[in-house]
């Protein structure tokens, strides 16, 4: 037996109280954990997907609606530009690659897009079972969707129009699967991808049911008339581009370029309002919360005054036994430093559900933050400060008063 | 070797008090006995150490305890003094034997075996693993006295052990804790204002 053991005895004997006496600290504290934990997963997710992208062209609009629907695949689309125009700007020197980008269909609520097999390589997905596509209406399938949808090899979708599942469904039109994906840990993961005449066929088919005729070739020459893409990602052959380039196309042509690095830094700082609003509102439950703790440490030390004198009467020093309510506030709070991460996980864990029903996106990770750490100094600092009176109080304890008062 | 001389002590100008000497050789048992209000308590924590004297001296074995600091006090209280109180405490979150274990422990003296043979010795030894709440009046009261005797102190002091005691009860306390006292080579020092302990000591002191 010692005091720390003695200290550790006196919290369990009274679980109830200890965990009431805490309930503030781990609220802030999982209040806390939990902004840091989404904001860091959020942020590593849409970096993850940024990779390799410098920069979006798309129909003119919004250029963070453009970002949205193009590079992360959770808003529409700000419209279709021309083949033609996207072509042109392929074409520019500064330009070092780039990916067309179609939309039309979805299959379950799941986007399938048309765009050339350089898009796997961006996302590095590789083929778990199959092939990539060869021929028009033939699907490669993100690992997320086959998984949730049991989909296989030679299994024949049926695509809805637009992006909702209450689109108009293309019965007459199926697409093949080819190929399953591996988790690739991004966006692709929750698409279908095919080849660009997949998507233009279709809905050519759609709107000119009497061109039915036409032979490939012919089509081909048509195709550069009027066709259409959603949006290009393009890559820089120099990071210097970043600046002038985008300019000179939203100034110069119908077109809009929109860079991804600084149109998401644009949105974390229009929500990092709100959640810099929460932190500081968790900050004031943390340090409520350590009242909580020290009434509630004075109320139990004044329960308990009998018992701190029969301590000293059994030759208990005064440290000692101030050192023993010390160790019980540490103690606690360490301990509500832990439940209260344990509930933000929980928290995550429930974001996490939520966000992949309506955007198809899902955050894991169970790591400590360096940010975190901070947290248990502040739950160390919170125990020792509201530990300081009641200890104070157990030291100029007078022992005989207490004892005679019996 | 337990000499007081000249103890005085003031609370305030209504309640001062000032003890006759006392004068203990070894191995004597001495009852303090006195009506309530004379100061009885107020002798015992003075010899506990637990309160300082205005004046006078206290001689425990040889060492002026009104010259030691706060620290080698409770120090020197652990090691050599036990307290039997008037109702039993306990640190009620522990149990009987953990108890016993803490004081051994603020006292310096931790010995597993000293455990056993006390609890058996006032066999309550299969209540070891009991909160002391849950223990019955009289099994209070011999852990109680475990506590004050664990740490094989030289002096046992008992604070009115017996006052709401009948006279059976109250005749086999006081053979207990006389009986534990010669046992444990501790000299048992009782202050009451229970005249049936009388016939109990050869050297008593009215206050």
């Amino acid at each position: 037996m010692n005091i720390f053991k003695l200290s550790i005895k006196n919290i369990i004997s009274k679980p109830l109280s200890s965990i009431l006496s805490l309930a503030l600290l781990i609220f802030g504290i999982g209040i806390i954990s939990l902004l840091l934990q989404l904001n860091s997963l959020i942020k590593t997710q849409m970096d993850n997907n940024l990779k390799g992208i410098d920069m979006v062209v798309g129909a003119k609009g919004s250029p963070l609606q453009l970002i949205l629907s193009a590079v992360y695949h959770i808003d529409s689309p700000t419209g279709n530009i021309s083949f033609e125009d996207a072509k042109k700007i392929k074409n520019n020197r500064m330009v070092g690659s780039s990916i067309d980008l179609l939309y039309g269909d979805n299959y379950k609520g799941y986007r399938i897009v048309g765009t050339e097999e350089k898009f796997l390589e961006l996302y590095n997905a590789k083929i778990k079972k199959g092939r990539k596509w060869n021929n028009p209406l033939e699907v490669v399938v993100g690992s997320k969707i086959h998984t949730k949808l049991n989909i296989s090899i030679d299994d024949e979708l049926i695509s809805s129009h637009g992006l909702r599942e209450t689109g108009e469904q293309h019965s007459d039109q199926l697409f093949k699967v080819v190929g399953l994906l591996e988790p690739s840990n991004s966006v692709i993961d929750q698409l279908i991808v095919t080849s660009p005449e997949s998507i233009w066929d279709l809905h050519d088919d759609h709107d000119h049911d009497e061109e039915h005729e036409h032979d490939h070739d012919e089509e081909h020459e048509h195709d550069h008339d009027d066709k259409e893409i959603t949006a290009m990602l393009i890559k820089f052959k120099s990071p210097m581009n970043i600046i002038q380039f985008p300019r000179q196309i939203n100034e110069n042509t119908n077109l809009q370029a929109a860079v991804p690095s600084y149109e998401i830094s644009r949105l974390f700082k229009l929500f990092g309002f709100g959640i810099e609003t929460l932190t500081y509102l968790a900050y004031l439950i943390i340090i409520v919360s350590g009242f909580s703790l020290f009434i509630n440490l004075f109320n139990s030390m004044r329960e308990r005054k009998y018992e701190m004198a029969l301590i000293r009467t059994l030759g208990s020093s005064r440290r000692q036994l101030s050192m023993m309510i010390i160790f019980e506030s540490l103690i606690l709070t360490t301990v509500g430093f832990f439940i209260g991460l344990l509930v933000s996980r929980l928290g995550v864990m429930f974001v996490s559900s939520l966000m992949e029903e309506s955007l198809n996106y899902n955050l894991n990770a169970f790591g400590i933050l360096n940010e975190e750490l901070w947290l248990l100094v502040l739950s160390i600092f919170i125990g020792l400060i509201s530990s300081i009176i009641p200890a104070l109080q157990v030291y100029n304890l007078n022992i005989s008063e207490t004892l005679a008062d019996e | 070797m337990i000499q007081t001389k000249k103890l005085n002590f003031k609370y305030n100008d209504q309640a001062a008090f000032s003890f006759p000497d006392i004068n203990l050789g070894k191995n004597e048992n001495l009852l303090i006995i006195g009506s309530s209000g004379i100061g009885k308590t107020t002798l015992l924590h003075l010899l506990a150490g637990l309160l300082q004297s205005d004046s006078g001296s206290i001689n425990l074995y040889g060492q002026d305890i009104s010259k030691l600091t706060q620290y080698e006090l409770d120090r020197f209280r652990g090691q050599n003094i036990g307290i039997v109180f008037q109702k039993p405490h306990f640190v009620n979150s522990l149990t009987v034997k953990e108890n016993l274990q803490l004081a051994q422990y603020l006292g310096n003296k931790v010995s597993q075996g000293r455990i056993h043979d006390i609890l058996s010795s006032l066999n309550i030894l299969d209540k070891k693993n009991k909160n002391p709440k849950k223990l019955s009046q009289g099994e209070k009261q011999r852990a109680c006295i475990a506590m004050a005797i664990v740490n094989s102190p030289k002096l046992i002091l008992a604070d009115e052990p017996t006052s709401s005691l009948d006279d059976e009860n109250c005749d086999r306390v006081i053979k207990l804790l006389k009986k534990q006292a010669s046992e444990f080579n501790a000299q048992l020092v009782v202050i009451t204002h229970d005249n049936r302990l009388k016939k109990h000591f050869k050297k008593s002191i009215k206050l």
